[in-house]
Formats: structure tokens, C-alpha cells, sequence
């Protein structure tokens, strides 16, 4: 905490020892510091208090009864006993009540070992009932795949309440009746749908909510706790994967303000389950003829590496943005070693006009994740921001709703963000360059600037509506604005054109610019090479992008991650002819697709998400790393490994680290010698260092136009993991965007 | 001297044949095992069984207190929702190499799922042999379901 002026703090005593606290600060705050602890259960320090449990009553001198710790502020000259007779008296009263109604059930419960009742009543419970009434039942809800109930076990925290409210802005749950016969249910019987739902499941202090796909799988003391990053998009939650006996048994969230703060979406939640798909790839496979064989490593990859050599050159090496640092880094090597810099991680981008130049004033969000929260005024351009980083979007929520931030977007469709939108533009996909246009012709009236010479076509014919005035408004709200823009505006077949003038308007708003990168390591991978325009010590290279080397097929292709052409790339028809075409297609991939099956030469099986040790650069720019959590299943191997292993089988200089490790430490090496001493990778931040990319003639880029379901990719169908994931295929989200896609198919057919 | 007298009288060797032949027209204390048995207690901890309820259905709700307590760590369980959505094992092996019949499992079980029964004659004749599994201890618990019903009815005072 910073250091507060003296008048803001307040003299009190805690058990006879004197402690200064923040005046305004409540008295669980001032023992917590002091490290005394009170009992609580409806009390969370990311939640309003409510003082409904009444477990952290304590005395306090001159008050007639005891006070609830959560709920009392501290007061000059306050004397607080957490031990005393008549403390402990009314803790343990409380707890007294609190069991009546509750189930023995702790045998069968899965909170069992990890439940906050269970250890309190270690502490305050009576050793025998004096309850010989009837106890109370209450019939189970059904919200839906992910969280599982036994209502009878809440004791009525209201924690999930106040989470719906204050979290997620949907009250998804409430209370009906009062005193026994209060009930926590959703008002209309409906599942529980917001994508940060699953966290109840860690607030619930009880067994009363739970997580369904672990429903009674293992117990929370059985399991070994890996810290994990999570992979599906580039905040870079922390998270803690729970392994038994050799698999990953459920992911929970691991604290760090700074990133995650206590929450995690459910996407990171529920995405292990993918793991272990029936396709997953256990052994190399190598095709012969028209027929798959499995064969040993020694085989796979001296044919893998056969069919590199041969193309030479002419190699396009694809990786996925959720591969880790290590591995994106070993396949740059691997691709400028053979002699091509046809690397790239873009696989769902369209438009790769000037990348170069921009690629080093929009690394991720340029600013750190927490300091979103004092935002005033922000635009965010073709992103639905709750789908594509529901964590971010929470940030984005504290903005607009505690600081009173002004947020408007550009978008396909309305959405509903369950915070204060100042303005939604609202615009077909193919209308979104003149859209970007109308709002920086609006941010130059608003902030009383002009839009410069050099965007003449783009502007030329445009002028801005209300709803731009609106939003332009909004961005130009006091002194911290930001200019984001989303993966859909990355997807769009005029993205460099919607980046120039992203770049015009943050410049005319005196905004931060932010480009919020598909995958987990978005950032990471244009740090480690994985881009054509230039490797990782920050020398320009010339290469084809990840739509030119399918457009203008190579001799072979190396795909890194968990890729299936028909889903992750921009032009599957494309991918198609390439793949069928070349001479050789090696697949480093986790999973055996159908797809893989039928393009590629040779499959490698790779370890996924928690197999292996690895680091993620999230959007911020921080680099974090993981061990692996369980081993991969069959014969899969670690991707780093397989790609050192290929390198060495090429003879390419370099490919000798023994470790992770050792690969990351190369590689921040050279990224710290490019960026120069002491500067972080991707840190760079601020307004000044926006540079304007030279504008291209309009219609330069290859694909014309994408439709809207190619821009908007549902939220559970981003990577292969996900969509191999039942409990998130089976929620309401993934099957609205499901259904919706299957009534534009018919509408296309 | 009087060491040497005591050595030429072979006193030390008479006083050992003596507890001899004392020891000869006593009852004898041996049983002849195993036509013979010695008596045993209600509590004897003997051969791993589960239990079931009259009505035929499983005890054990797989709380995996037993697997916790297990200082020998021979019990391993795997568990998940049951048909009818009840929580059970889909597993439960106790290697019966590992285990040092101290009966913590008993004691940990809320449901007396598991229990150990006074059976202590059983071998094995192949590798593999020395695993329970969940359908060995059920069928050990079905068939002596009188017995262990007895035994815990006899020591149940005294709990």
C-alpha cells in the first residue's frame, strides 16, 4: 500500500496491541494486517460486504453486543478483541446455527477437505447437536453445465449473489424468502451464462456450488497443485491445474493482482477436459502410400526431417498463437535455418499490409492490465470484448462503473457488456474502413485536431454520423484514453487500413493504441520471430505471410500447434490446395484431426496446454513461465523438444538448449539486445510511440471481403482445445453460436 | 570353591530339566492348527471387505477417508457420479502386499463400508492375486455378510 499521509490513518487496539488502519477501513481489514484472525464466510475481499453471516463477530469496548468485523469501521482509540469470551461466544453461536441447517454429507460433498464451514467448524463447532428438529432440504437447481448444486448445504453467504451484481453485472442469482426459508436460486430457472459464471464455484464457501465436470472425480488433498498460464487468449490468467495420478483433474484460479486479480473465465476453467479427446495424437505417425502407420520417434522425425531439407527454402512454417514462447521461438529458428522466413503465427489474419512498420508501435495493449482500470475514456474497435477477454472486459467494467470510464465500440451486432456503453457503432463488416474513418473524422472534431493528409482516400466521401460524434465523444473523456483494436478487426480483410486509422484517431486523442492479439502469446510470438518481417534480434527479414505462403504454395509445410486448417485459417480453401500440393506436410500437433489426417505426411505427437513447461507473453507484455503439470499421454512429446530434436537432425546450428529454460533464456537474450539493456520486451507504452503506418490504396488486400462468421468466432471455438471441451460445448453460449451458424450455413446454401 | 562344587553336581542342569519336567504334566497350551483353533476376537482384522446395505446397495460413498488414512498407502480409489447420480468408486483396489492390517480404514469409514473381517486364511498363487478388487471385496463381503453383521453387533457396546 502506498504510504498514506497521517490523518488518514486511525489509532486502535486489536487483542491489546496497538495497530493504525485507514480511517474508512473496516475492522476485518485491521486484523487481517495485523494478522488476527476472524472467522468469516460471507465476507471476500473482492466482494461489497453484506454482514449476513454474522461468523466475524467481535467485541469491541463501550459496544453493547458483539459487532461484525466486516462491517464495523474502525474508529480512533477502538479497542477490538478477536479472543475474547464473548468473541469467541458469538462465533461460536453463530456457527452453532449455521449447522442446523446444514448436512452431515462431508463424506459425499467435494468441497469435503477444502470447504471453509468444515474447517471453521474444526475451530468453533460443538462436538454434539442440540438440534433434534427436522432439518431443512432444498430442492437442487440446474444452471447448467459447469456448476453443479446441492442447495441444501448453502448457508446463505450470498457471495454468488453479490458476485452476479458486483462482478459480473448480471444478477443471475438472487435470494427469495426470508430466514429458514430464504433460498438462493436464479429468479427465471435459466442457466447460469456469463463466461466468468465458474467462479462462483471458487466463492462458495460451502459444497453448495460446485464444479460439474469434476463433480466427484478426487478430493482436493489427494491432488498436486502446478501453477499453469492459461493459453486461450493473451491476459495470461494464473492459474493452479489439480493433478491426480497423472492427469489434470481441474483448473482453478491462482491470485495475482496484477494480472487475473482472484477470478478466471470459464474458458481456462473448463478447457482441460479438451485434453484428452478422442483424437488425440498418442504416437508419430507416418503416412506411406494413401495409408497412416504409427512408427517410432527415430522414423517420424528422420522422415520429417527428409521432407524439410527437401523443400529447402521453399518452407512455410506455421505456429499457433497459443503454442508456448519456447515453441514459437524453436520454429523461427527452425524456418530461417532451412533458409525461409515463411514463418508466421497470423493464421487468422487477411491483410498484412505494412505489418512491418507497425508492428512495433502496437505490441498488445500498451499498458499494463491494471492501470485499464483508471481508463476515461476508451474505443474499442471490432472486438466483442466479453468473448474474446472476458478478463479484460471485467477490467473494463471497474472502469466504466466505479471511475465512470466512457467506453464505445465498433462491432458487428449490439452487445450487451453489463456495464455503461456510452456508444456502440454498430456496421457490416465490409463497412468498417469507412466506419474507422467516420470515428477518426469525429475524434478530430471532438479533440480539435485533423486528420492528416495521408488518409485522403480513406476519408475521402466520409462523414461521421451522431453515433460517431457519440463515440468519439466517449474516447476524448479526460486525460487517460486508449485506442483498441480486437481480433475481428484483426481478422477483417482491411485490417491495415483500420490499424492506420485506429493509429490517426488514438494520435488525434491523444490515446494509448492497443491491439489485443489473438491466442495466449499473441505478443510473445512476434518477440520470438514467428513473423515473417523480422526474427527475433529484431532484424527485417523478407517473407511470405501466413495467407501468402497457402496462396503461393511451398514444397513443404511445417505446422506448429494445435492447427486444424478448416477452423484456424484464414482461407481453408486455400490451405487445402497447399497442403495438397506439397511434398511434404509435417504436423507438430497435439491432436489427430481428420483434416491433419488427410493433408499432412507426417504427425509428431505434441504435448498441449499443462503438458509442458513454457512461458506466455500476455498482452501487458510480461513474460510468465510454468512447469508442466502432468505428462503428456502415450508417446507425445513436448514441442520444444520435438523441434530441437528436428533441428539437430538438420544439422542447424544452435539447437542445443537442454531445457525450456535454457530456449527462453536465448531468446530474452536477443530480445533484450534488440530492444536495448533494461527496456521490457513488449513494454513500450504511451501515446508517443504510435507511428502511422503509410496508408495502401484500399482493396490491396487479397480476400475482398469475409463474412460475419468468419470475423466473429465464437468464444468456445477459438482453438482446438476448446472446441474438443464438452461442458463448454454443452453451455447455452457455445450453443446459441452453434445454432447461429448452422442458420447461416442454410442461408449460404 | 563353590563354583567348582556346584559345577560337579550339575545343579544349574538340574534345575533347568526341572522346569522340564515340571512344564511335562502341565495341560498343554499348543493347539494343533488347523484342526484345532484359537479363539478370536469380534475385533480381529483379518481379510478387507465391502459392505453393503440390506437392501443390496453399496455402502461405500467413496469419501476416500480410508485412501487418506492408509498409512501403508494400499488403498487407491477412483471415483465418479454413478448412474442414478450417487457418488461411487469405479475403482477400489487394496493391495493386500502393502497393507499392515491396522484397521485405520475401518475406523476412518462414516458408512462401515469397508471392514476387516476375522479371516486370515487365504493365499495367493499368481502375480496379480494380491490385489483386492472392488468386486473381490464385495463378493468377500457378500458371502460372509452374517459373520461381519455378527461382529460388529458383538462389539458394538464397546463403541
Amino acid at each position: 500500500m502506498a504510504a498514506q499521509p497521517q490523518d488518514d490513518l486511525v489509532n486502535l487496539e486489536i487483542d491489546g496491541q496497538p495497530v493504525k488502519a485507514r480511517k474508512g477501513a473496516m475492522i476485518i481489514h485491521a486484523t487481517d494486517a495485523h494478522g488476527a484472525y476472524v472467522p468469516r464466510f460471507c465476507y471476500h475481499d473482492k466482494l461489497p460486504v453484506a454482514a449476513n453471516c454474522r461468523m466475524c463477530l467481535v467485541e469491541v469496548e463501550k459496544a453493547p453486543k458483539p459487532l461484525p468485523a466486516c462491517a464495523t469501521p474502525v474508529a480512533e482509540g477502538m479497542k477490538v478483541f478477536t479472543k475474547s469470551p464473548v468473541a469467541i461466544g458469538a462465533q461460536k453461536a453463530t456457527m452453532e446455527f449455521l449447522l442446523i441447517n446444514h448436512p452431515l454429507d462431508c463424506p459425499i460433498c467435494d468441497q469435503g477437505g477444502e470447504c471453509e464451514l468444515q474447517d471453521l467448524a474444526v475451530g468453533f463447532g460443538r462436538d454434539a447437536a442440540r438440534f433434534h428438529e427436522r432439518k431443512r432440504v432444498v430442492k437442487d437447481k440446474d444452471l447448467g453445465p459447469l456448476v453443479s448444486t446441492d442447495m441444501t448445504r448453502c448457508i446463505h453467504c450470498t457471495r454468488c449473489v453479490r458476485f452476479g451484481q458486483d462482478i459480473a453485472g448480471i444478477p443471475e442469482l438472487g435470494t427469495t424468502g426470508r430466514g429458514e426459508n430464504m433460498l438462493i436460486g436464479t429468479y427465471v430457472e435459466k442457466a447460469v451464462e456469463h463466461e466468468l459464471s465458474g467462479n462462483i464455484i471458487d466463492l462458495c464457501p460451502v459444497g453448495a456450488l460446485n464444479s460439474k465436470p469434476f463433480r466427484y472425480q478426487g478430493r482436493s488433498w489427494e491432488m498436486t497443485q502446478t501453477p499453469l498460464i492459461a493459453p486461450h487468449d493473451g491476459l495470461g490468467a494464473n492459474l493452479f491445474g489439480h493433478v491426480l495420478r497423472g492427469r489434470l483433474k481441474r483448473v482453478v484460479p491462482r491470485d495475482n493482482e496484477d494480472v487475473n486479480e482472484t477470478w478466471i473465465a470459464d474458458r481456462e476453467r473448463f478447457s482441460y477436459e479438451g485434453l484428452l479427446a478422442d483424437d488425440r495424437l498418442r504416437k508419430p505417425m507416418l503416412r506411406e502410400g494413401g495409408a497412416w502407420r504409427e512408427v517410432d520417434w527415430e522414423t517420424a522425425l528422420g522422415a520429417a526431417a527428409r521432407g524439410l531439407a527437401a523443400a529447402g527454402p521453399s518452407l512455410g512454417v506455421l505456429a499457433h498463437p497459443s503454442a508456448t514462447l519456447e515453441e514459437l521461438s524453436l520454429a523461427a529458428r527452425l524456418a530461417r535455418g532451412l533458409g525461409s522466413a515463411n514463418i508466421d503465427h497470423r493464421l487468422r489474419q487477411r491483410d498484412f499490409r505494412g505489418d512491418a512498420a507497425a508492428s512495433s508501435s502496437s505490441a498488445g495493449l500498451g499498458m499494463s492490465l491494471a492501470s485499464v482500470e483508471s481508463l476515461s475514456g476508451l474505443l474499442v474497435i471490432g472486438s466483442h470484448l466479453r468473448a474474446e477477454l472476458p478478463l479484460l472486459a471485467h477490467r473494463v467494467r471497474k472502469a466504466a462503473v466505479r471511475a465512470r470510464a466512457q467506453v464505445a465500440f465498433l462491432d458487428l451486432a449490439t452487445r450487451d457488456y453489463r456495464f455503461p456503453v456510452a456508444a456502440q457503432v454498430v456496421a457490416e463488416a465490409g463497412h468498417w474502413t469507412r466506419e474507422a474513418a467516420a470515428l477518426a473524422l469525429a475524434t478530430a472534431e471532438a479533440a480539435g485536431g485533423a486528420v492528416a493528409p495521408a488518409f485522403g482516400s480513406l476519408v475521402l466521401g466520409v462523414s461521421p454520423t451522431d453515433a460517431h460524434r457519440a463515440a468519439a465523444r466517449a474516447l476524448c473523456t479526460g486525460s487517460h484514453r486508449a485506442v483498441w483494436l480486437g481480433a475481428m478487426a484483426l481478422r477483417h480483410p482491411a485490417y491495415a487500413d483500420l490499424r492506420a486509422l485506429a493509429a490517426e484517431t488514438a494520435r488525434l486523442a491523444g490515446a494509448t493504441l492497443g491491439t489485443l492479439f489473438e491466442g495466449g502469446n499473441g505478443v510473445g510470438a512476434v518477440a520470438a520471430g514467428a513473423v515473417p518481417y523480422r526474427d527475433a534480434a529484431g532484424n527485417a527479414t523478407a517473407g511470405l505471410d501466413a495467407l501468402a505462403m497457402l496462396r503461393s504454395p511451398q514444397r513443404a509445410y511445417l505446422l506448429v500447434g494445435a492447427i486444424e486448417p478448416s477452423q484456424d485459417l484464414a482461407d481453408p480453401a486455400a490451405a487445402a490446395v497447399a497442403f495438397g500440393g506439397a511434398a511434404c506436410v509435417v504436423a507438430v500437433t497435439p491432436f489427430a484431426s481428420e483434416e491433419l489426417l488427410r493433408h499432412a505426411h507426417v504427425l509428431l505427437p505434441m504435448a498441449a496446454f499443462a503438458e509442458t513447461s513454457g512461458t506466455y507473453v500476455n498482452l501487458e507484455g510480461r513474460w510468465q513461465s510454468h512447469p508442466g503439470a502432468v505428462a503428456p499421454p502415450g508417446e507425445a512429446r513436448p514441442g520444444w523438444k520435438i523441434l530441437r530434436v528436428l533441428g539437430n537432425l538438420l544439422q542447424l546450428q544452435g539447437f542445443d538448449e537442454e531445457s525450456s529454460e535454457q530456449v527462453r533464456e536465448r531468446l530474452r537474450a536477443q530480445v533484450d539486445a534488440a530492444v536495448g539493456a533494461g527496456a521490457g520486451a513488449a513494454t513500450t507504452g504511451g501515446a508517443a510511440a504510435v507511428v502511422v503506418p503509410p496508408v495502401l490504396p484500399a482493396g490491396a488486400a487479397g480476400a475482398g471481403s469475409a463474412s460475419a462468421a468468419a470475423l466473429d468466432i465464437p468464444m468456445y471455438a477459438i482453438d482446438a482445445v476448446l472446441r474438443r471441451s464438452p461442458a463448454l460445448q454443452a453451455t447455452n453460449i457455445a450453443r446459441a453460436s452453434r445454432a447461429a451458424a448452422r442458420a447461416a450455413a442454410e442461408v449460404t446454401a | 570353591m563353590r563354583s567348582i562344587v556346584k559345577t560337579f553336581l550339575l545343579t544349574e542342569l538340574l534345575t533347568g530339566l526341572s522346569v522340564t519336567a515340571r512344564t511335562l504334566f502341565r495341560p498343554k497350551v499348543t493347539v494343533n492348527y488347523p484342526e484345532e483353533k484359537t479363539p478370536q476376537s469380534p475385533r480381529f482384522r483379518g481379510l478387507h471387505a465391502l459392505r453393503r446395505y440390506p437392501n443390496g446397495e453399496e455402502r461405500c460413498i467413496a469419501c476416500k477417508l480410508c485412501e487418506a488414512v492408509c498409512p501403508a498407502l494400499a488403498i487407491t480409489i477412483e471415483s465418479d457420479v454413478a448412474d442414478d447420480g450417487t457418488r461411487r468408486t469405479t475403482r477400489y483396489d487394496i493391495d493386500l502386499f502393502k497393507c499392515i492390517y491396522c484397521g485405520f480404514c475401518e475406523e476412518a469409514c462414516p458408512v462401515d463400508a469397508i471392514v476387516e473381517t476375522r479371516i486370515h486364511e487365504y493365499h495367493m498363487e499368481s502375480r496379480g492375486e494380491n490385489i483386492m478388487s472392488k468386486d473381490k471385496l464385495l463378493a468377500v463381503g457378500e458371502r460372509y455378510a452374517a459373520l461381519i453383521d455378527a461382529d460388529k453387533a458383538a462389539d458394538a457396546p464397546y463403541r
